[in-house]
């Protein structure tokens, strides 16, 4: 493990630098634990104050500190997407290993389900659900929708694997040495997806923290936790722009925009480092 | 019955089996609500006279019939599909009486022609890039514009189109930032509106362009790059086969048939791109009209609009799918 990611610093600069930007991020959760405001209470500071020695980001119309607002949003908007793709990640591989395993009925069942959520246009499905639960829409009941719609992509990835797998030597060995179907999938299968469930983990905080900023815009969201989306509603909402605090808009886009970049960066040196092919040709040139 | 027969037969009966589903979904999850659309709408309707209590008994009843909600779930259910298979769903509460058909019909073509014209401009920008930077790989220029492209892909639509309206509302102001056409145009069909309705897209369609080509560009560059290592490539430029012709007829033919499954795969983020697109410039489509029925509260219409996107990204999806195996004889129908 130490290994594998010390080569990827070292001849990986996408990685080297997805690392940097992942480190950051912590460090502003760490900090964010010693904001000296707590989250949502407003008027602690004077309104309105451009980047200076003292609120190094500005304070925002609402007299919070931009900063500390930013690093706690960062917290939450990461946390957030950690959620989701955690238990997205349970049910693609839950999903995907045993419809390749299984096969036959069980997989065009699974498959059946699996394909519907992949077609289904999420983001009119998200603003039903927020205009369907209004008020009882809040944090954690957004992290449970979005990994329900969020698994399909990834679990028809892991099941194409778990079909190969399954014809393997190895496989029909623990079949006949009386392993169970779950111990198979479990103690066999799993390690060999392992490099998928984390490739795809990214690119699941992408789209999950993605949509959550879309909808916390909107305001389809309880926008009383704050998140990088509910910083932009609320600086919409006070037309933070056309009133020249244009550095309440700018500290969550410039925050997000490095987040997304960071998170890419380190989804595409995964997704080389499975793929052996574009390995080697990273070595030729 | 050919073989392509059974294939279209079975993909058909697979698009009806998702379309149910989904459709199934959205009318489980909006009758999960709390909400009483009825009373909501009663509410709404009184706030503006005098309510005497036999008129609202009788517009109780009369909503709830106009929305379906007699009896049990169940049966609920089944006078929901007796009348969506008649297109009917219902009148709108924002616009009563409008039938919710008509008002979505009136937004839909903006929002199928963005979304058309956007997919197809990123597609073929994305695909002929990609097949370049492949091919060329020593080019600096293309190495350039690459980086870019797939630099901007990773960042939600709401904060691109958001960081283009800044740019060229505000900084830079050439261009309409809202809107689908000039306020007072008059909507006969004239030279000088069809102008105008182009100039109000350019930002939108941007910003589908610019978040959609990098990842077309990822693909078809990876594809071409491990063509180009095959012995028929080899072989033709040995041959003394022209670099054009070689990209031309034996590269990007063959790269062609994943992309254009993978173009069936993305109607549906497409969809969700176009939605908050329109929201954020103001587009008079499908999107805009959402957000505001949302705000309106309007049961039928968010009802009758999550269930035209189903359909309309799974018919979509479908015809993509039937249309792959006469590309490529490779994929066979099966």
């Amino acid at each position: 493990m130490f290994t594998i990611v010390r080569d990827l610093i070292r001849y990986n600069i996408e990685f080297a630098i997805g690392l940097v930007i992942l480190l950051l991020l912590i460090g502003a959760v760490v900090l964010s634990f010693f904001s000296p405001y707590p989250p949502s209470d407003i008027y602690v500071v004077p309104p309105d104050m451009p980047p200076d020695a003292e609120f190094w980001l500005g304070t925002t119309s609402r007299g919070q500190d931009t900063f500390w607002q930013l690093m706690i949003g960062l917290r939450n908007t990461l946390g957030f997407g950690i959620g989701v793709a955690f238990l997205s990640r349970i049910l693609s591989l839950v999903v995907g290993l045993t419809a390749g395993y299984a096969g036959g009925r069980t997989d065009r069942v699974l498959m059946a389900i699996n394909d519907s959520i992949m077609v289904i246009p999420q983001f009119p499905i998200l603003v039903l659900f927020y205009f369907v639960l209004k008020d009882d829409m809040n944090w954690l009941m957004l992290v449970l929708i979005l990994s329900a719609l969020g698994w399909s992509y990834d679990a028809r990835l892991i099941r194409s694997v778990a079909m190969s797998l399954r014809t393997r030597p190895f496989t029909t060995q623990s079949v006949y040495s009386g392993m169970s179907m779950r111990k198979i999938l479990v103690e066999e299968h799993l390690p060999y997806v392992m490099p998928i469930v984390f490739a795809t983990t990214m690119n699941n905080m992408i789209w999950s923290i993605g949509m959550e900023i879309t909808l916390s815009v909107l305001g389809f969201t309880d926008v009383d936790t704050p998140t990088m989306g509910q910083m932009i509603y609320w600086a919409n909402s006070h037309s933070a722009l056309i009133s020249g605090i244009w550095w309440w808009v700018a500290a969550p886009v410039g925050a997000i925009v490095i987040l997304f970049i960071g998170l890419f960066l380190l989804s595409m040196s995964m997704n080389e480092y499975i793929d052996p092919r574009s390995r080697l040709n990273r070595m030729g040139n | 019955m050919t073989g392509y027969m059974i294939f279209v037969a079975r993909r058909f009966g697979q698009l009806l089996l998702v379309v149910f589903l989904g459709i199934s979904a959205t009318f489980f999850i909006t009758h999960m609500t709390p909400v009483d659309p009825v009373a909501e709408t009663i509410s709404v309707i009184t706030n503006f006279g005098k309510s005497d209590p036999e008129a609202i008994d009788l517009m109780r009843k009369t909503l709830t019939e106009l929305y379906g909600l007699q009896g049990n779930v169940f049966e609920q259910y089944v006078t929901f599909w007796s009348r969506l298979i008649q297109g009917d769903l219902g009148p709108s509460l924002s616009a009563f009486p409008t039938p919710v058909s008509q008002i979505i019909f009136r937004a839909l073509p903006w929002t199928v022609g963005l979304m058309i014209s956007a997919t197809l401009i990123s597609f073929v920008l994305g695909n002929a890039l990609g097949a370049l930077a492949g091919y060329y790989r020593k080019s600096r220029i293309l190495k350039i514009i690459s980086l870019g492209l797939i630099g901007l892909q990773p960042i939600p639509y709401y904060i691109l189109a958001f960081i283009l309206l800044i740019l060229f509302g505000f900084v830079w102001p050439i261009l309409p930032i809202t809107g689908g056409y000039e306020m007072n145009a008059d909507l006969d069909l004239s030279f000088a509106l069809v102008l105008d309705i182009i100039r109000h897209s350019i930002l939108p369609a941007l910003a589908l362009v610019l978040v959609g080509a990098g990842s077309w560009l990822t693909g078809m560059r990876a594809l071409t790059s491990n063509i180009v290592t095959e012995d028929y490539v080899t072989f033709a430029e040995l041959g003394g086969v022209g670099s054009t012709r070689i990209l031309r007829s034996y590269v990007v033919r063959n790269a062609m048939v994943p992309q254009l499954t993978g173009l069936a795969m993305s109607l549906g983020a497409i969809f969700n791109g176009t939605v908050i697109t329109e929201i954020v410039f103001g587009y008079p489509g499908i999107g805009t009209l959402l957000i505001n029925a949302v705000h309106a509260g309007d049961y039928s219409l968010v009802l009758g609009l999550a269930s035209l996107s189903i359909v309309g990204v799974a018919i979509a999806v479908f015809l993509i799918d039937i249309l792959s195996p006469l590309l490529d004889p490779r994929i066979k129908a099966e």
